[in-house]
């Protein structure tokens, strides 16, 4: 068998992928006994969907590298194979990123990690309109999921930056968000008697443990954060009975030119990846974020900001970039609502042109809805380390904490 | 002996035209081209000719009949890639959607009764489609909000024959496809383009009669295209291949404007606010935009009261958004011989003025502003024009080299091995739950080769009706989504895997 052949090379990588999803799923199941053991030897397996390359790299595959797109661009329809993404880091990389990214030991006052704003059970991000950063400061945006984020050219909100390696280390020195300098940041880290060993596997060939390592093992982790399983996704592949009635209905009002959704949230991304400027209103008090008017240093894109992505998008409400919608159902009547309607008076914007008015129904805005909740799919979901190098408390542990002194309130009441 | 009679007659023409070049050499001596004859265009895809856009059937598979009364969408959902469905003549009101390959959906017509879709101002699109190998044709539409006919990602398409009236924003709009051909339509009262190709590549637009729209054939953010022999006429703009800022394709390049009829398209632009073709100046024959490479050749241009053809940058269209990925010049424009006539005889203040610092008024058929590079015009004497300072002479006078830009055998789909299909399906899906030799979500895989050892159909019909196993386990959920082809082969893969012994 000739295809057999071709699979021998990558029998030992298969199975550390196994190892890994074993891991994997120790973090999650309730038989699984207690704790992780403390963290001394990275995994050497990579994450679910990564085929282990004969170099020692992780690999993805989707189901949607069964398609073409035009141009390889990555947009379309159903059958479109998706945009370029990032993959070929080592899995000791990826493993080394994700305690990393649970460790608050990576904020100046060690009590934030990048977990606390993008969380796993939370869709990758917070649950908040606005995040919150260090010193419970109140932040301007809502933190973005990072789910699929392989997938993006740029990031931020206002598209600032090119990579995800250089996106990694910015919130790290925001002095809103952990508040570090890199100075601190690398003594705190080559201070926890873990780390520099783990640095060591992850990135064998360097001397000492530096920013772009962290960054790299950062963008690694990230880039391992894969949802292409949602039930849209059965449908686009050729199942027509994974969606419902409503649901089916509610996708082709997404893809009608009536209301345009599928114009800038493309399949099967769900984005088209540019900046649009739809005239969505900022919270209350809070006044006009000029969004990527700053990045490009062009007043056309006034209040322009990345179109997101729509993957898992039911599970990060409240909505836009400063959270001002709590449910889909108030962001579908936004944009039903007519083009500007929510400009205050005076206020200048060169709105998107597929801003327009499309008047749909109650119904309508219901099926909308519907659909947007078949692109959840958490099947690859990584696993939550019980405990961290640092040995500080991670958002699990923070969790499993307040839900002890919930019960316990409640018992007493 | 036939090529004898046409040297005779290019040889006739030149002694003509030779003749005619003296005489006005005493005024100003304008470089007069030939069009017959003579260079042809040597860019552009210079592929064989094909008058089709559709592969050949394989097989050919069934015929399904939908009468008035009879749903259409339950014919589409009922028929399978190669079959054809055939719609008769009467009413239907729906959104028929097409979410497979290879399906001909077809309207019967009878003694000109066709079978008509009626959105009765209430439906949002007639037809949408995202498969490959579609055929749509000889269908009445009328009366729906957004689309007539609409695709997102549908390769090799035909849209023809098919009369479509008012249906909102656009008539045919076929986006991000590859290799279609859109003829013999009737399209009219639409509040964008009634013809719209939307970031795609080797389309064929002919033989259509548009009027009573905003825009009557767009190509926009689109590449090979070729418009021609069409009628559009009564619209607010004429033809147009431009580039969009702020779309995910940033290009548009190789398109050929050639043997339309361009006539009097100066009704009010009534379109949408903020809307891309808002801006188009009514009273415009041919307008290109940022668009590279595009050849205007032997159209009909006559009765537009801003201009035959108005060719700009973006720099030149302030309404528009910033897109630093995209070039804002419209590049290696090539205008060869045009009929074009009483033109630009009432413009906008915009052109006059410009036109003004050219010392030029009255009629304008050619207006250009904007940096544009290469770009070139035979006989340029003939026209009212603005802006052609830096146009040279062309060195080719036509485009008979270039049949159309149809991908001969159509445009394939990627080939996947069996093996490489197989470790895609189990990567991507079952190594979520399924782990070599231990057991994760579901029981190891190692487990599931020892109760289906040389036995993948085994595995194929459990995947599509999985049933509790083992108590300890969750039940599994069904694979039956996948196709077939893509069953067997990850049971193939997950059968074949085999790992070296742990190291000790």
């Amino acid at each position: 068998m000739a295809f057999l052949l071709s699979t021998l090379p990558r029998q030992n990588l298969i199975k550390q992928v196994y190892r890994l999803l074993l891991l994997s799923a120790l973090g999650f199941c309730s038989t699984a006994s207690s704790v992780e053991p403390a963290t001394t030897t990275l995994s050497s397996d990579c994450p679910a969907s990564f085929l282990l390359s004969d170099n020692n790299q992780c690999l993805l595959r989707n189901l949607y590298q069964l398609y073409n797109s035009l141009g390889d661009h990555g947009i379309g329809g159903l059958k479109t194979a998706l945009p370029a993404h990032r993959d070929g880091f080592s899995p000791e990389q990826i493993d080394l990123g994700r305690l990393l990214f649970f460790d608050p030991v990576l904020s100046a006052d060690q009590s934030v990690s990048c977990a606390s704003c993008h969380n796993p059970s939370q869709g990758f991000s917070d649950g908040l309109g606005r995040s919150v950063g260090i010193h419970g400061q109140l932040g301007s945006r809502s933190a973005p999921s990072l789910w699929n984020s392989a997938f993006l050219k740029d990031f931020f909100w206002d598209a600032r930056s090119q990579s995800l390696e250089e996106q990694a280390l910015s919130p790290l020195f925001s002095p809103q968000e952990m508040g570090n300098n890199p100075s601190q940041l690398l003594s705190s880290l080559r201070a926890v008697e873990a780390y520099p060993k783990l640095f060591k596997q992850a990135f064998p060939d360097t001397k000492d443990l530096s920013l772009d390592q962290i960054a790299t093992a950062l963008a690694a982790f990230q880039s391992s954060l894969i949802s292409l399983n949602s039930r849209y996704d059965q449908y686009a592949h050729g199942y027509g009975e994974a969606l419902n009635a409503q649901e089916i209905e509610g996708l082709n009002i997404f893809r009608s030119f009536v209301a345009r959704c599928s114009q800038c949230h493309m399949p099967p991304l769900f984005t088209n990846q540019q900046i649009a400027v739809i005239g969505s209103p900022e919270p209350e008090d809070m006044p006009r974020d000029i969004g990527a008017e700053k990045t490009f240093d062009s007043v056309k894109l006034k209040g322009g900001f990345k179109v997101p992505s729509l993957r898992n998008i039911a599970e990060t409400a409240p909505y836009m970039h400063s959270g001002r919608f709590q449910t889909l159902r108030e962001v579908a009547e936004f944009y039903s609502g007519g083009r500007g309607h929510a400009v205050p008076e005076g206020e200048d914007l060169l709105l998107h042109w597929h801003i327009s008015e499309p008047d749909l129904n109650a119904d309508e805005l219901d099926r909308l809805v519907d659909f947007m909740r078949t692109l959840s799919d958490s099947s690859m979901l990584p696993t939550v380390p019980h405990t961290v190098p640092s040995g500080l408390t991670t958002i699990s542990g923070k969790a499993a904490r307040d839900n002890n002194s919930q019960k316990s309130s409640s018992e007493k009441t | 002996m036939k090529k004898a009679k046409t040297l005779g007659i290019i040889i006739a023409l030149v002694a003509f035209v030779g003749g005619w070049q003296l005489a006005t050499n005493l005024n100003s001596s304008p470089q007069i081209t030939s069009s017959v004859g003579g260079a042809s265009y040597g860019g552009g895809d210079q592929a064989d000719s094909v008058n089709t856009a559709l592969p050949e059937r394989t097989v050919n598979g069934q015929i399904l009949t939908v009468n008035p009364g009879d749903s259409i969408q339950a014919a589409v959902e009922a028929a399978q890639p190669g079959d054809t469905i055939q719609v008769m003549p009467g009413i239907y009101s729906e959104t028929v959607y097409i979410d497979k390959d290879d399906i001909h959906l077809v309207g019967v017509i009878k003694a000109g009764e066709r079978a008509t879709l009626d959105g009765l101002g209430k439906l949002n699109d007639a037809i949408l489609y995202s498969g490959n190998n579609i055929l749509i044709a000889n269908f009445k539409i009328t009366r729906y909000k957004g689309n007539g006919i609409m695709s997102q990602a549908g390769n090799n398409f035909e849209i023809r024959n098919n009369i479509i009236i008012d249906t909102g924003i656009y008539g045919i709009f076929p986006q991000l496809g590859v290799n279609g051909l859109i003829e013999h339509n009737i399209v009219s009262g639409i509040a964008d383009a009634a013809i719209y190709v939307g970031m795609s590549d080797n389309i064929h637009v002919a033989h259509n009669q548009v009027f009573d729209s905003v825009a009557g054939i767009e190509i926009e953010n689109s590449r090979h295209a070729v418009v021609e022999n069409n009628y559009t006429y009564n619209n607010s703009g004429g033809i147009l291949a431009f580039i969009t800022p702020g779309l995910p394709i940033k290009t548009t390049y190789d398109v050929i404007i050639r043997n339309n009829f361009i006539l009097d398209n100066n009704i009010p632009n009534f379109a949408a606010p903020g809307s891309t073709v808002a801006g188009i100046p009514s009273g415009t024959g041919i307008l290109v935009m940022a668009a590279d490479d595009v050849i205007i050749e032997g159209n009909i241009i006559v009765d537009h009261k801003v201009a035959g053809i108005l060719i700009n940058d973006h720099g030149n269209a302030p309404g528009l958004t910033l897109d630093p990925d995209v070039d804002p010049n419209a590049d290696r424009v090539m205008i060869l011989d045009n009929v074009m006539h009483n033109n630009g005889y009432d413009t906008i203040d915009e052109v006059r003025a410009f036109a003004l610092t050219e010392l030029h008024t009255g009629d304008i058929d050619i207006f250009q502003i904007g940096p544009s590079q290469d770009s070139c015009i035979i006989n340029r004497h003939r026209y009212h024009h603005v802006g052609l300072g830096d146009f040279a002479e062309c060195d080719f006078s036509n485009t008979d080299s270039i049949h159309n830009y149809l991908i001969p055998g159509a445009a394939k789909p990627r080939i996947i091995a069996s093996a490489e299909r197989g470790e895609i399906a189990y990567m991507g899906i079952c190594a979520g739950c399924h782990a070599y030799d231990d057991v994760l979500i579901g029981p190891s895989t190692r487990d599931i080769q020892a109760m289906y050892a040389n036995n993948p159909q085994g595995i194929v019909s459990y995947i599509n009706a999985p049933f509790k196993v083992r108590p300890e386990y969750p039940e599994m959920p069904a694979q039956n989504y996948l196709d077939a082809e893509t069953q067997l082969a990850v049971a193939d893969y997950l059968l074949n895997i085999q790992l070296e012994p742990s190291q000790p």
